[in-house]
């Protein structure tokens, strides 16, 4: 399990780590935690002529706590969960991010390159167009902002371009009641199905809700249709049955070792069900 | 491809190596600097055989390439151990027959180590899920639970004495 040879970049800044990316074009790719990069690479299904690693540029990591919460795209997910600040202002973070792998790629594993890969089985893109987050993507022309709603084209292919890195993850403190709800077949697996839920309430009825799917489709799924069916609602049994049926209409699973398209759907009708009921009982 | 010259701070000792820029840190480890103690289960980041402390956390060695550790500080289960001998968490082990067949030892008492330091008092979820990453074929986990817990209750008092 050697990959094919490369050479190995260590750029200290974002300007070097860009020119890198552009001068080697097609075959350059850029390193992050390394954890679904080095698989790939080990079975060589993927040719990777120059390796840029980020991790000692600086402009790529911190994480700002305010009205906006920012995020660079090289914080690990361990740091993520360990973030005081963040799990109070944003705790479906850190829900979701302790159920993501285990503990040693937690430890290596980005947000950034979570976010950036591209692979429907990741959980953290499903989470960002949930929070309804804006990503920061630097390139030899600048810098331009991209909504998670709309950076997911299909697997593996983003609206990033080849040149340009992910810099940063922002999006407003999300307000009310929140859950992220993952069906995996062991610990440290990809999900089955899983829901990111994020909704508010007054008086008892739903006043605004935010919903989005993993690994259901060759994309996450922002269910627009879901989280309106539960607006207005108490969130009773009926209201969560629309929005199940809502979602359902959004997703396109496939069949494959995590189980045939059917038991898919029903699974993912079980977590949303699950995660809304969660959700509000935090609000 | 032209090798790096890599420098680390590996049990506590500086080395420098020669390495391909594809070479994987475990192989670095077990065959150009001789510890042979982190092991290759899957080489494929699900087992966690191949666990090392890389700048003071758990990592699989398996899924990183030695360039990255350029400059790392790193501590295998060949350091774990003090000048009095075992440590705590290899005698418990013993004591609590931790292992069977052996091959997850090493990985698993180097992730209990780093676990210990981040959580000197966990519970018992609390072990399980920080263990999560390492695989044992043998055991069925109860007697690496048991022999962590025992190592963690042991430090503790250890330290009160001091
Ligand atoms: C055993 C195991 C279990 C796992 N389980 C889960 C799970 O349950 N859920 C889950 O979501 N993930 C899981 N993962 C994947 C893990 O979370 C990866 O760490 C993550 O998908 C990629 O982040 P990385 O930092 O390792 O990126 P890398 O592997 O370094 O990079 C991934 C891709 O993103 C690109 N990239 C990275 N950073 C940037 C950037 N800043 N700008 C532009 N491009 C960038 C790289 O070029 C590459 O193409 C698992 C991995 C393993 C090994
Ligand atoms: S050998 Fe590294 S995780 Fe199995
Ligand atoms: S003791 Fe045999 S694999 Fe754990």
């Amino acid at each position: 399990m050697i990959p094919a040879a490369f050479e190995y970049h260590r750029p200290q800044g974002l300007p070097e780590a860009l020119h890198l990316l552009t001068e080697h074009g097609d075959g350059a790719r850029a390193l992050a935690g390394g954890h679904s990069l080095i698989p790939v690479m080990k079975l060589r299904m993927s040719a990777i002529s120059h390796l840029v690693d980020l991790q000692d540029i600086a402009d790529l990591r911190g994480i700002t706590v305010g009205s906006t919460i920012r995020i660079g795209a090289m914080t690990t997910q361990a740091e993520l969960i360990n973030h005081a600040g963040l799990a109070t202002a944003a705790p479906i973070l850190r829900e979701a991010a302790l159920q993501i792998a285990d503990p040693q790629v937690r430890n290596l594993g980005t947000v950034g390159g979570n976010v950036a890969n591209g692979d429907p089985a990741n959980d953290m893109p499903g989470l960002m167009q949930c929070l309804d987050a804006t990503f920061t993507l630097a390139g030899p022309k600048g810098s331009r902002e991209v909504r998670a709603r709309d950076f997911y084209e299909s697997a593996y292919v983003t609206a990033r371009a080849e040149d340009e890195l992910l810099v940063a993850i922002s999006f407003a403190a999300p307000a009310g009641g929140y859950a992220y709800e993952k069906q995996k077949r062991k610990i440290g697996d990809y999900a089955t199905a899983a829901a990111a839920v994020q909704l508010q309430a007054s008086g008892g009825r739903v006043t605004q809700a935010s919903i989005a799917m993993t690994n259901l489709s060759d994309t996450p799924v922002y269910s627009a249709a879901a989280g309106a069916a539960l607006v207005r609602t108490a969130c009773d049994q009926s209201a969560i049955k629309a929005a199940v049926a809502a979602m359902l209409g959004d997703i396109n699973p496939v069949a494959d070792n995590r189980g045939p398209v059917d038991f898919k759907r029903h699974v993912a009708g079980i977590i949303l069900g699950r995660a809304i009921t969660r959700a509000f009982s935090r609000t | 491809m032209k090798k790096l010259h890599l420098e680390m701070t590996v049990n506590g000792k500086p080395v420098d190596v020669l390495a391909e820029p594809r070479a994987l840190l475990i192989h670095v480890l077990r065959e150009d600097l001789g510890l042979t103690g982190p092991h290759i289960g899957c080489e494929t980041s699900h087992c966690g055989a191949c666990t090392i402390d890389l700048n003071g956390k758990s990592v699989k060695s398996c899924t990183m390439f030695a360039a990255q550790a350029n400059g790392a500080t790193i501590t295998t289960i060949e350091g774990i151990a003090g000048p009095d001998g075992m440590h705590v968490l290899q005698s418990s082990f013993r004591e609590h027959h931790g292992l069977q067949c052996g091959y997850c030892t090493p990985g698993m008492i180097t992730r209990a180590y780093r676990l210990l330091q981040e959580n000197p008092n966990p519970t018992e979820e609390e072990v399980r899920f920080g263990m999560a990453g390492n695989l044992c074929r043998c055991t069925g986990y109860q007697n690496i639970v048991k022999a962590i817990l025992h190592a963690a209750n042991e430090m503790q008092s250890k330290e009160a004495a001091e």
